[in-house]
C-alpha cells in the first residue's frame, strides 16, 4: 500500500489516464445513467481490439527509441491482399489461416522497414513515412482498390466468435467476440519478450542509449530488425481483426489512424526519445481514445469535437508529467 | 624494452598506431600488473587516447605485441578485451538511464552468459554482490537517470567489475566529482587493487588520483617520455614533461590602486545560493571568486550575469544600475560570460567555428534585417586569428576543435563584443595544460586593456596565477577577502575548507 500513496505514483502517466477515464466515466453515467452498463463496456472493448493491438506495436517500436508510422498500411496491405487471395483461390480456408497469411505478409513488410532502419541505419521516421505512402500506393496501385464484401466465410464466422452474449433487464443486447482475445494474447506476449527475456531488456537499452548498447554487445541491429518485425506482424493481425470484424476489406480503411494510436501509447507514458513506455499505461491510454470517441455523443458534445478533445488530452496527459520533471529538475538544481 | 615484471597482466611492446602517416604512438612499450594502479598522462593528441582504444580492442595497433594475461594477441577486438578483463569506463559511463541500477551493472555478465531468459532475481543477485564488493550501498531498484554523477560513476565501475574485470581503465574519473566524492571513489580504488584488480587512469587531473597510483607514464607526441615510480613525480615535473617545456605561470601584474571602480555589487541575495555579496571590481583587475562545490560561486556567477535571479540586491556598472536576472541586459551592458561547461552552455556544438564567434555580433552587421555575412564572418575571423585558435579551416565544426581552442571561440565571441566586465567560470576545465598557461596569459592581457576580470575556479594554482584579489566563498558567504599576491596554495586549501 505504501507504493500506492508514493510521490512518483502520482505523478506517472498512468495514474493521470486513468484519473481522467474515472471522470469521464462519472460525467458520463450522471448525463445518462445507462452509461453505466454491460453493453457500454463490451462496447468499449470490442473498439479497443484494434487499436489495442496497433498501440502494442508502436509501444515495443517507441520504446526502442524509434517511431513507425506506416504500421496502418501494412495492416491494410496485409489484410487486403490476404482477403483477396482467399475470395479469389481458397475461400474455403479456415479463419486462422487468413491470420497467419496476414501475419506473415505484415512480417515481411516489417522487415523492409527493419532493413532500412537496421542496416542502412536510416532515421525511423523517414523510413516510416516512406514505406507508408509506398506500401499504400502499392497496394490500390497493383493489388487493387476495389471493396470485398464477401469475405471468406470462415473469417466472417470468426467475428460471429463470441466469448459471451446476453441480454439485460432493459432488454439491450451485449456481447464479447473471441477476438477479444486475440487482444490479451498479444499483450502477454509483449509482456513476456519485454520483461522476461534479453531480447526485450535490449529493447528497452538500445532506446535508453544506442551507443552505450553498442558498447556492451548488444546486437543493436538484429534488435531493431526484431522490433519492426514485430509490429509489422501485430499490424497484420489487426488488420485481417479489423476486416473480420467490418464484415469487409476495404483498402482505402485504417491509413490516417496512426496518430491516434501513436498518441493514445505517447499517452500511456512511452517517450518519444526511446528507453520508456508500459503495457498498463498503453492499454489506459487506447481506453481513454476509445471512451472519448465512443461516448462524448453521451455527454452531450458532437462528434466533430473528438479531435479537439483528444488533443487537449495530449497535451495535459503528456504536458503535465514534463512540465512537473521539469520543475522538479529547477528545484534540484 | 624495460623491465617486465614476471607476473605483468598487459605488456604492451613496441606498439606502433600509424593514421594515414600520422604516427599516432611511436614504439611504446607499457606494462601493468595485477593490482597496480598506473597514471597514463599526456596532452590532447600525446597518444594517450590511441593506446588506451588499442588496449579496449576498438583500434588495431598498425605494429607490436600486446600479451594479456600471458596470452598474445595479434589482433585484438572489442569482444577479445573484453574477454580478457580489459575494461573501459568512458567519461560518459555509456549506461542506460532508463534502466534499474541491477540492470545496468549485470547487463553485459547476461550477455556474456548468452542467456535467453531475464531473470529479475538472478540479475539482482548479481548487482547487490558486485556493489558489496566495491562497498557502497545503491538501490538497485532506482532508475540510473535519477542518480547523481558519483553514483553514475560507481554503477559503471561496478558494471566492470561483474564482467570480472582484471583492468579497469578510467578516462577523466574525477572531472565531474565535488571533493569528498573524489575521495570516496579513491577508497574504491584501494579495494579494487588489494583485490588484484589493476587500474589505468587517464586524466588531467593529475594530483587527485597520483596518490592511490604506483606508477606514472607520460606520453607526449606518440612516444613515452618518462615512467617511473608515482613519488618521484610532482606537479612540475608532470607538466614538464607533458609540453617539454617549462610552463611559466606569470604572476599576476599588482593593482593599480586609481583604477576606478567598474562593477559594484551591493547586498546581493538569493534565498538558498547565496546572501550579503558585497564587492568591488576595479577597471584591469582580476578577481577570483573561489569555494567547494556547493559554496555558492557559480550561482552567484549566473547572478551577475543574469542568469540567476537575485531576490534583492544592486549591480552597478559604472554608474549605472543593471536590472537584476536578464542576461539581455547584462550583455548589452557590456558584461560578458563564459560558462562552465562550455559544450552545453557555451557552444553550438553542430556549428562552425566561426559562426560560434559572430553570434554575438549579428546585431552589429545587420542593415534593414539583412545580414552583412562578408563583414560578420571578416570580423570574427580577425578575433580567432588574435586569439590564436588554431584550425585550418574556421568553416570546420567547433567539434573539430582540442578543448583549449574551443575555449578560445568562446572567449572570441565575447571579446568581439568588447565587454567591460568578463565573468570566466572555470576558464581552463578540461583544458590541458599547455593551452591553459596560455589562456592564463590571455587573462593577462585583456586585464591590461582595461576589462575587469572575474574568474570563477576552484582550480587553486590557476586563482594565484590570474588573480590579485581572491574572494573566499563558503555556504553562500563571502568568508575572506586574500590577497592572490601573499597567499600560498595551502593556506588558500585551508581558508576554502575550515
Amino acid at each position: 500500500m505504501k507504493k500506492l500513496f508514493s510521490k512518483s505514483f502520482w505523478i506517472r502517466n498512468e495514474t493521470l489516464v486513468a484519473i481522467v477515464i474515472i471522470a469521464f466515466i462519472i460525467i458520463a453515467s450522471i448525463s445518462d445513467p445507462r452509461f453505466l452498463s454491460m453493453p457500454t463496456l463490451t462496447d468499449l472493448l470490442r473498439g479497443g481490439i484494434v487499436l489495442g493491438i496497433f498501440a502494442v506495436g508502436v509501444m515495443v517500436v517507441l520504446i526502442s527509441g524509434g517511431i513507425d508510422v506506416s504500421f496502418t498500411a501494412v495492416a491494410v496491405f496485409a489484410m487486403y491482399t490476404t482477403t483477396l487471395f482467399l475470395v479469389t483461390f481458397v475461400p474455403e480456408l479456415s479463419w486462422y489461416w487468413a491470420f497467419g497469411i496476414s501475419m506473415l505478409i505484415g512480417a515481411a513488410l516489417g522487415a523492409i522497414n527493419g532493413i532500412f532502419i537496421a542496416w542502412f541505419g536510416l532515421p525511423t521516421l523517414i523510413v516510416t513515412l516512406g514505406t507508408l505512402s509506398i506500401y499504400r500506393g502499392f497496394l490500390l496501385t497493383f493489388v487493387g482498390s476495389k471493396l470485398i464484401s464477401n469475405l471468406p466465410p470462415d473469417m466472417r464466422d470468426f467475428s460471429r466468435l463470441m466469448m459471451f452474449r446476453n441480454t439485460n433487464a432493459d432488454g439491450s443486447f451485449y456481447s464479447l467476440p473471441w477476438a477479444f482475445a486475440a487482444l490479451v494474447i498479444v499483450v502477454i506476449i509483449t509482456w513476456f519478450i519485454l520483461y522476461r527475456t534479453t531480447l526485450g531488456r535490449s529493447i528497452f537499452a538500445i532506446g535508453g542509449s544506442i551507443e552505450s548498447a553498442r558498447r556492451i554487445g548488444i546486437n543493436v541491429r538484429a534488435t531493431q530488425f526484431f522490433v519492426y518485425v514485430y509490429v509489422g506482424t501485430l499490424a497484420g493481425l489487426a488488420g485481417i481483426i479489423y476486416a473480420s470484424m467490418s464484415r469487409v476489406a476495404n483498402p482505402f480503411d485504417l491509413v490516417g489512424l496512426e496518430l491516434s494510436v501513436i498518441a493514445a501509447v505517447v499517452l500511456g507514458g512511452a517517450r518519444l526519445i526511446g528507453g520508456y513506455g508500459t503495457l498498463t499505461g498503453t492499454l489506459l491510454g487506447v481506453a481513454l481514445i476509445v471512451i472519448v470517441r465512443n461516448s462524448l455523443i453521451v455527454i452531450g458534445i458532437p462528434s466533430t469535437w473528438q479531435s479537439v478533445a483528444i488533443g487537449v488530452l495530449i497535451l495535459v496527459g503528456t504536458g503535465l508529467p514534463a512540465w512537473q520533471a521539469k520543475r522538479a529538475a529547477a528545484r534540484a538544481s | 624494452m624495460d623491465f617486465v615484471p614476471e607476473n605483468a597482466l598487459v605488456i604492451m611492446e613496441g606498439v606502433t598506431k600509424n593514421y594515414d602517416g600520422v604516427v599516432a604512438l611511436d614504439n611504446v612499450d607499457f606494462t601493468v600488473s595485477p593490482g597496480e594502479a598506473v597514471c597514463l598522462v599526456g596532452e590532447n593528441g600525446s597518444g594517450k587516447s590511441t593506446l588506451i582504444k588499442i588496449l579496449a580492442g576498438v583500434e588495431q595497433a598498425t605494429s607490436g605485441r600486446i600479451t594479456i594475461g600471458g596470452k598474445v594477441y595479434d589482433t585484438l577486438s572489442p569482444r577479445l578485451s573484453a574477454a580478457a578483463g580489459v575494461m573501459v569506463i568512458f567519461q560518459d559511463f555509456s549506461l542506460f538511464p532508463n534502466l534499474s541500477v541491477a540492470e545496468n551493472i549485470a547487463f553485459s555478465t547476461q550477455l556474456g552468459k548468452n542467456r535467453r531468459l531475464f531473470n529479475k532475481k538472478h540479475v539482482y543477485e548479481i548487482a547487490r554482490k558486485t556493489l558489496d564488493r566495491v562497498g557502497v550501498d545503491i538501490d538497485l531498484g532506482t532508475i540510473v537517470e535519477t542518480l547523481p554523477v558519483a553514483h553514475k560513476q560507481l554503477v559503471a565501475i561496478c558494471r566492470a567489475l561483474a564482467s570480472n574485470a582484471r583492468l579497469i581503465i578510467m578516462d577523466e574519473p574525477t572531472t565531474a566529482l565535488t571533493e569528498r566524492e573524489v575521495s570516496i571513489l579513491l577508497d574504491i580504488i584501494r579495494r579494487l587493487k588489494k583485490d588484484g584488480v589493476a587500474v589505468i587512469f587517464v586524466s588531467h587531473k593529475l594530483a587527485e588520483v597520483l596518490e592511490v597510483s604506483e606508477k606514472v607514464v607520460i606520453l607526449r607526441n606518440g612516444k613515452k617520455v618518462a615512467q617511473g615510480p608515482a613519488s618521484t613525480f610532482d606537479a612540475a615535473s608532470l607538466t614538464r614533461n607533458m609540453t617539454g617545456r617549462d610552463v611559466a605561470e606569470a604572476s599576476p601584474r599588482p593593482i593599480d590602486p586609481s583604477a576606478p571602480v567598474l562593477l559594484h555589487v551591493k547586498d546581493l541575495h538569493k534565498e538558498g545560493a547565496f546572501e550579503n555579496i558585497n564587492f568591488d571590481l576595479h577597471e584591469g583587475e582580476v578577481l577570483g571568486v573561489s569555494g567547494l562545490l556547493g559554496s555558492g560561486r557559480t550561482p552567484l556567477a549566473k547572478a551577475l550575469f543574469g542568469l540567476v535571479v537575485p531576490e534583492k540586491g544592486m549591480i552597478k556598472l559604472g554608474d549605472k544600475s543593471i536590472v537584476l536576472g536578464d542576461p539581455l541586459t547584462a550583455a548589452a551592458a557590456g558584461i560578458g560570460y563564459v560558462p562552465e561547461d562550455r559544450l552545453t552552455e557555451g557552444l553550438f556544438l553542430t556549428q562552425s567555428i566561426v559562426r560560434n564567434v559572430s553570434i554575438g555580433r549579428l546585431d552589429n552587421h545587420q542593415n534593414a534585417g539583412l545580414l552583412n555575412m562578408k563583414s560578420l564572418f571578416r570580423e570574427s575571423g580577425d578575433w580567432l586569428k588574435r586569439l590564436k585558435v588554431k584550425t585550418p579551416d574556421i568553416g570546420s565544426p567547433v567539434t573539430s576543435l582540442s578543448g583549449g581552442n574551443q575555449q578560445r571561440v568562446v572567449l572570441s565571441r565575447w571579446l568581439s563584443r568588447a565587454p567591460k566586465v568578463l565573468i570566466l567560470n572555470g576558464p581552463s576545465v578540461g583544458v590541458d595544460v599547455g593551452s591553459k598557461s596560455e589562456i592564463h596569459d590571455i587573462i593577462h592581457e585583456l586585464a591590461l586593456s582595461g576589462i575587469g576580470i572575474i574568474v570563477i575556479s576552484d582550480d587553486l594554482p590557476e586563482l594565484l596565477a590570474t588573480c590579485q584579489r581572491i574572494l573566499v566563498m563558503k555556504s553562500g558567504v563571502i568568508t575572506d577577502e586574500v590577497s592572490g599576491k601573499n597567499i600560498t596554495e595551502d593556506e588558500l586549501a585551508r581558508r576554502m575548507a575550515s
